[in-house]
């Protein structure tokens, strides 16, 4: 199956490889590479990629490409899921997954490879399992690593901090992200939320957890973690199950049904061109809509402005703003959004001159948090234990963000 | 020995000099006595090797250390043996006998490793040795060990393929095997030595599939995939069609053909797989939907588009192959994604290849009912920064344009007005959409190629000048006075012109010559003339032909009368089709199928057989004269009934016919059992403790991975420890656990094993803390016995030596088989000894000393009524039996009210068997639990049944002979389900 791994950064230097069977080449990763310049950006390197005698499949994460050779006939998902569970394999490690990080461990990620596949084949591929039989290095040197500005990880990372140190703890934090297409009018063309529920268990024996919720009928789109026990959550809605060590992934859901998202915020935009002028106008405010009473913070919005655009000069009434005139991206920090005093940005873009005005109208993106809220409106009821006879600690957070947040102009 | 060493070759002479001597420091180090050091220089060299650095140089002086003790040392020498092995034969051997001492390891790990190990170094001279270990691995005790030697099979495929014959014997064996761990590995090896030996799944084909669920996720992408094709090949297409457009035969042909029923076992795989559409493995989730794409009636296929929507909000690479499969399901099966057509709207951020794939399938989804959404979302696109997909988006709205013919002249206007654009490669895409959208009715829009005549002065796209030409040429009757014109321009423009400009300049001449010679006579010369001697060898071979066609001569005449038919002769309208067009002739989720292009080892999706093949090859015979012979009903009217059986029976061919889900439990929970005790009595009992919480299907969790966890890193010892107990033990690599460690496991033998009891308290103990718990294992010296497990651990910093039980003071009837003495116990360090006690069926506490060099401490086990049983198995109507006679007085009744968290089967079994050391008797009434078991000294019966109603109210009763056993027994199991 999985023949070799290369790990290459994004300047394309390959800084490790492991091979699984005989050694392939490294230069088989010429034709990633080719692929690469092709590709202009990162993220359009084609994943799977043919070459006269291997496949070529890779994933894109923490700007490091983790390339896998193939030879033969394998479902592309297989080796793309895989390479995925390596990457959060190294965060659960390392805390963070980037190259120095994977440098300064590199014995500690070739025996953590070594350990996942056999002859191609996945082994043992649990974080969970892996950390009994590879120890991950020291908790002190992940913390240095952290406190020395290394990319922060992926969110489920929050999770641990608000639990109590030191004791027999369960927690979950259930999360939404809602993603939403706005259309110049302002009405929603497309809404959905995709939810989890991250879970931290540092329990001894073997627990047997019980979770219910209060509204279980609007997970009717569901993925769960293998220790889920399906036949029970398929007859009485209970999510049960024994959960292993640490840090995972409980419960994937989705929900779709357009009329049940609430949108949480809205965005008043008036960006126009005009053919005559070599200026243009920009303003845009945003506002809290459908909140259930809770503060939207860490509000960000961004927009890629059209190629004519030379420069922007604006006011904003809160939050910092910054324009890159190369990238024509422009950013606005916003912060909280305070409902009797609503943020905006208001100035004037400058135009190319004489050039006629552009075509293409900028979309708006935008990101944003709401703490304890779940924007799906999903409750938990309750979370009890079986099987052991000790009372753990027990707690449930709620959090909603803006997952791929678009607003047309 | 490291001085001798010759320096790897092919490496230049200055970079040996160097490399050489900083190689020098690192074999000092690994010839030295400190494990320290060994254990630094390997790390540096595994560094190298990771970097892609060469470190072949140093095998003579790694592999020496390969019967190094230092584990960690060892495991890193392992890693560096399989990588430089191939490279270094000779040397290699000189670790093989390591390697076949390990294969006979007591220790299961051990066994495995080495295993594992051997099998990874590519040295065809030991291909014999290989082979020895693999035949004898396969029939090892160890799951883990069989295990592994699937693994291995591949490797010494690839390594020597004429062993193919005697590895599909291995493969074979293990195919039988039951246990999920294996069953995974097995049907990989099967796949890549023997995919073309369907035969040898047929036997298996049930258990697979009702072991499905509990494989761990890579195994259940692979067996998903490989029972595809098998039952491709051994079931009936659920979609008999009727072969459209032969209406008539089909009536006729109709009675005479048995009206379609699907093969139970078809039925078992479709039920079997439905379950892991919600795994949180894209890969599963893509093969459960592939499967029931090729093989589920129509009706029921939609349930996989739920699932497959869900994982578009995955990472991009998964959103990239799902949507490439989405793209060619949507072709075939348009309704199934309909309701999701939102989910595929383009947002600005998606990377252009993703925008792409959803593009198509938008525009797959595209209908008469839904056309205005899609083409308001497609104009939204066009004014996208992101040029190339603009150009997808025209083309995708040409697309809907031909295939909606509704929406062609609102299509065709949009496209029109695209001309205007100020972007070039936005117009030229239209150009080239519109010129394929008027071939279908050029008549009527003599307008719009007047309008695009003219932009031959300004667009400069070479595609698009070239299909306004053709349009041009090919419709010049209904642009009669520009035609020529243009002509005109393109014979002045022609040098500069790229090469399929020209072609098209040449093409419209000669259809200007044969309809307006008048005209353009002398510019179609002219241009012709140009072509002559123009410098690509195609644009003059077409100039050559032209001539030769329009212009008469002499000898071409014949041809020449026909020019005007060839030239101008009706052409169809191209189709415009998506590039995902038949493409599920690949199977979905291969890569094949995203590449369009067969990938070496593809296997075919086979056809339906016209004829099903014998369905009782699938038939397992019955092993213990149990009864059961399960044949599959051919039978319609009885198809639902017949299927659940088949799902209960199958898998393991020796169950018994009780209701379906207990049926399921017990084979389940006996394919664990199944395996004999011996050496790894304890961790296979661990297997079996766990049984109580696989059977619920929790997507092979338990069987898995937790079983591997617990199996390997004794998790579940660790734990029963309590909170604040940590393994002492370094952690290491799976396969080179300590020898010592499966002693840790014989505790644990039952479902369900009470917490640990205080025998002495460390402070009581002056520093020595004793625990000790009912490990409900069978004591080895006398049936009779409660085998009681003493947990020592000594927290004092001095060593405690001579721990032995002293006198005992024993009440009649009651004797305790000692421990032996344990000879010195170091500070911080902790043990584990057997005790077998006699309690005789009695409560009565057994007391004794417990000694040591220095001091004696009274201590005493009483033992709960629970443990004084052991479980006995037998069916539901001997239980009935027995019970009839042991009523009146030997029948204690209680009844209870079960509190809500106590209701579901699971708890309620877990919560009887850990008061009680009870076999669970298989029952057909959903409410009823019955377990039995027999006291230890007499061998009396003891039967406990409860009676669970919906609401709570339940009664207990227990039928035993010993009358205060059953007392006590009822007491204690109402307390613990009622708490």
């Amino acid at each position: 199956m999985i023949h070799s791994l290369f790990l290459i950064n994004s300047s394309g230097d390959i800084f490790l490889e492991k091979h699984w069977k005989s050694v392939v080449s490294r230069s088989v990763c010429d034709y990633f590479f080719e692929a690469q310049e092709r590709a202009t950006e990162a993220e359009n390197v084609p994943p799977v990629i043919p070459t006269p005698h291997h496949y070529l499949l890779s994933v894109y994460r923490h700007k490091i490409f983790f390339v896998a050779v193939i030879q033969t006939e394998v479902p592309p998902l297989f080796v793309i899921e895989f390479l995925h569970r390596v990457v959060d394999t190294f965060q659960d490690y390392f805390g963070v997954c980037s190259e120095p990080v994977i440098k300064d461990n590199v014995v500690v990620v070739y025996e953590v490879l070594e350990e996942m596949l056999d002859n191609g084949f996945p082994l043992a591929t649990e974080s969970n399992i892996l950390k009994e039989l590879i120890k991950p290095p020291t908790i002190l040197r992940t913390v240095v690593n952290t406190i020395t500005g290394m990319e922060k990880g992926e969110t489920h990372r929050e999770l641990p901090s608000w639990l109590p140190t030191g004791q027999l703890s369960s927690g979950a934090l259930a999360k939404d992200w809602i993603d939403a297409i706005i259309d110049k009018s302002g009405s929603t063309i497309t809404a959905e939320i995709q939810g989890v529920i991250d879970a931290c268990v540092k329990l001894t024996g073997m627990p047997d957890l019980t979770l219910s919720f209060m509204n279980p009928r609007l997970l009717d789109d569901v993925s769960f973690h293998p220790c889920v026990r399906f036949k029970r959550w398929e007859s009485e809605r209970i999510l049960s199950f024994i959960p292993p060590d640490g840090n995972f992934r409980l419960l994937s859901y989705h929900v779709s049904a357009q009329n049940l998202v609430a949108i949480p915020v809205y965005v008043k935009h008036n960006i126009s061109f005009r053919d005559s002028s070599s200026l243009g106008r920009f303003e845009i405010t945003v506002g809290p809509k459908q909140t259930m009473g809770k503060t939207i913070e860490g509000v960000i919005v961004t927009s890629q402005m059209p190629k004519g655009v030379l420069n922007m000069s604006l006011t904003p009434s809160q939050g910092t703003h910054t324009f890159d005139p190369v990238t024509k991206m422009l950013s606005w920090d916003v912060g909280k959004i305070n409902p009797q005093k609503l943020p905006s940005l208001k100035g004037t873009m400058s135009l190319q001159a004489g050039a006629s005005k552009p075509d293409e109208n900028p979309t708006i993106n935008l990101q944003f948090k709401i703490q304890q809220l779940a924007i799906s409106g999903l409750k938990v009821n309750r979370l009890d234990m079986y099987g052991e006879k000790y009372k753990p600690f027990k707690g449930i957070k709620y959090m909603t963000k803006a997952g791929k947040f678009q607003v047309r102009t | 020995p490291g001085a001798s060493l010759r320096p790897g070759q092919g490496s230049g002479q200055s970079e040996r000099g160097v490399r050489g001597s900083e190689h020098d420091d690192l074999k000092e180090m690994l010839d030295t006595n400190k494990d320290s050091l060994k254990l630094e220089a390997m790390k540096r060299i595994v560094a190298m090797i990771a970097r892609g650095k060469n470190a072949s140089d140093l095998f003579p002086a790694v592999v020496k250390n390969v019967a190094c003790k230092n584990i960690e040392v060892k495991k890193l020498v392992y890693v560096y043996l399989v990588r430089y092995a191939e490279e270094q034969q000779d040397l290699a051997l000189l670790s093989i006998s390591t390697f076949q001492r390990g294969l006979k390891d007591p220790n299961q790990l051990i066994r495995a490793s080495a295993l594992r190990v051997l099998s990874s170094i590519r040295v065809p001279i030991i291909v014999p040795i290989m082979m020895l270990a693999i035949k004898e691995a396969a029939s090892d005790m160890s799951p883990y060990v069989r295990k592994t030697a699937a693994h291995a099979i591949p490797k010494l495929y690839s390594l020597d393929s004429d062993q193919k014959d005697q590895l599909i014997e291995v493969i074979e064996k293990l195919l039988a095997d039951k246990t999920t761990l294996v069953a995974g590995s097995v049907v990989m090896a099967f796949e890549e030595v023997c995919p073309e030996r369907i035969d040898l799944i047929h036997k298996n084909y049930r258990k697979l599939c009702n072991l499905l669920i509990d494989v761990e996720e890579w195994g259940q992408v692979v067996i998903i995939s490989m029972l595809t094709r098998y039952a491709r090949t051994q079931f009936l297409s659920p979609t008999q069609n009727v072969s459209p457009g032969s209406e008539e035969a089909a009536t006729t042909a109709l009675p005479a053909r048995k009206p379609y029923v699907m093969d139970p076992d078809h039925r078992l795989l479709l039920r079997n797989t439905k379950p892991l559409l919600q795994s949180r493995s894209a890969a599963v989730v893509m093969a459960v939907a592939q499967l029931y794409f090729h093989l589920a009636p129509k009706a029921e296929v939609g349930v996989i588009a739920k699932a497959l929507v869900r994982l578009l909000r995955s990472h991009s690479e998964v959103q990239y192959v799902v949507l490439q499969n989405v793209a060619t399901m949507s072709i075939k099966r348009r309704g199934m994604f309909e309701p999701y057509l939102k989910s595929f709207y383009i947002r600005s951020t998606d990377p252009t290849q993703i925008k792409i794939l959803k593009l198509e399938v938008l525009t797959n989804l595209a209908s008469e009912t839904n056309i205005p959404t899609v083409l308001r979302e497609f104009q939204t696109y066009i004014r996208s920064m992101d040029k190339d997909f603009v150009a997808a988006t025209i083309q995708a709205i040409g697309r809907c344009a031909t295939n909606i013919g509704r929406v062609r002249d609102t299509c065709l206007n949009g496209l029109v007005q695209l001309l205007s654009n100020r972007d070039e490669l936005v117009v030229a895409e239209s150009v080239v959409v519109i010129k394929k959208l008027l071939q279908m009715q050029p008549a009527q829009h003599g307008e719009i190629i007047k309008h695009l005549a003219k932009l031959t002065d300004s667009i400069q796209v070479p595609m698009a000048r070239a299909s306004i030409l053709w349009l041009i040429g090919e419709y010049c009757e209904h642009v009669p006075k520009i035609a020529p014109d243009v002509l005109r321009k393109m014979a002045k423009s022609f040098t500069a012109e790229e090469d399929i400009v020209k072609l098209q300049v040449i093409n419209l001449a000669a259809k200007l010559y044969l309809t307006n010679s008048k005209q353009t006579k002398l510019l179609t010369q002219y241009v012709l003339s140009l072509a002559k001697y123009d410098q690509n060898y195609d644009i003059r071979d077409r100039a050559r032909f032209t001539r030769q066609l329009i212009v008469p001569s002499e000898q071409g005449g014949a041809l020449s009368r026909h020019a005007k038919k060839l030239f101008l002769a009706p052409k169809p309208a191209p189709v415009l089709e998506s590039s995902f067009k038949d493409r599920d002739h690949f199977q979905l989720g291969s890569l094949s199928h995203l590449l369009n292009a067969k990938a070496t080892g593809y296997q075919e999706l086979p056809d339906w057989p016209e004829e099903a093949p014998d369905p009782s090859v699938r038939n397992v015979e019955v092993s213990g004269g149990e009864r059961l012979n399960y044949s599959p009903s051919t039978d319609p009217e009885s198809e639902s009934a017949s299927d659940s059986k088949s799902s209960s029976e199958s898998g393991s061919g020796e169950s018994s016919s009780e209701s379906d889900s207990e049926d399921q439990e017990e084979e389940k929970g006996r394919s664990s059992e199944r395996v004999s005790p011996g050496k790894e009595g304890g961790m296979l009992s661990l297997s079996h403790s766990l049984k109580t919480h696989s059977h619920d299907g929790c997507f092979g969790w338990l069987h898995g991975s937790l079983w591997w966890a617990c199996l390997l890193m004794g998790a579940v010892w660790r734990s029963s420890l309590g909170p604040g107990a940590q393994a002492s033990e370094p952690t290491w690599g799976l396969l080179w656990l300590t020898p010592s460690l499966p002693s840790y496991f014989p505790g644990f033998s039952c479902s369900s094993v009470r917490q640990g009891e205080e025998l002495l308290h460390r402070v009581a103990g002056e520093g020595l803390a004793v625990d000790y718990t009912f490990s409900r294992q069978p004591f080895s010296g006398d049936p009779h016995m409660v085998s009681v497990h003493i947990h020592f651990s000594n927290s004092s910093d001095t060593p405690i030596k001579g721990l032995h039980v002293g006198t005992p003071k024993l009440p009649a009837g009651i004797s305790i088989q000692e421990f032996p003495e344990i000879e010195s116990l170091a500070p911080g360090e902790s043990t584990t000894a057997v005790m077998g006690i006699n309690f005789c069926d009695s409560t009565q506490a057994a007391n004794f000393q417990l000694c040591t060099q220095t001091r004696q401490f009274y201590v005493s086990i009483q033992p709960p009524v629970g443990e004084l049983m052991a479980p006995v198995f037998m069916s539901e109507n001997e239980f009935k039996k027995e019970q009839g006679k042991l009523t009146g007085m030997s029948e204690i009744t209680e009844k209870l009210t079960l509190p809500d968290g106590c209701r579901s089967d699971h708890i309620v079994v877990q919560k009887v068997t850990t008061v009680a050391n009870l076999g669970r008797v298989p029952c057909g009434a959903s409410d009823e639990y019955r377990f039995a078991g027999r006291t230890l000294t007499s061998g009396s019966l003891v039967l406990l049944t409860l009676d669970a109603r919906p609401t709570g109210a339940a009664q207990l009763t227990v039928n035993s002979e010993k009358m205060v056993i059953g007392t006590m027994l009822v007491k204690d199991v109402v307390q613990a389900l009622t708490q």
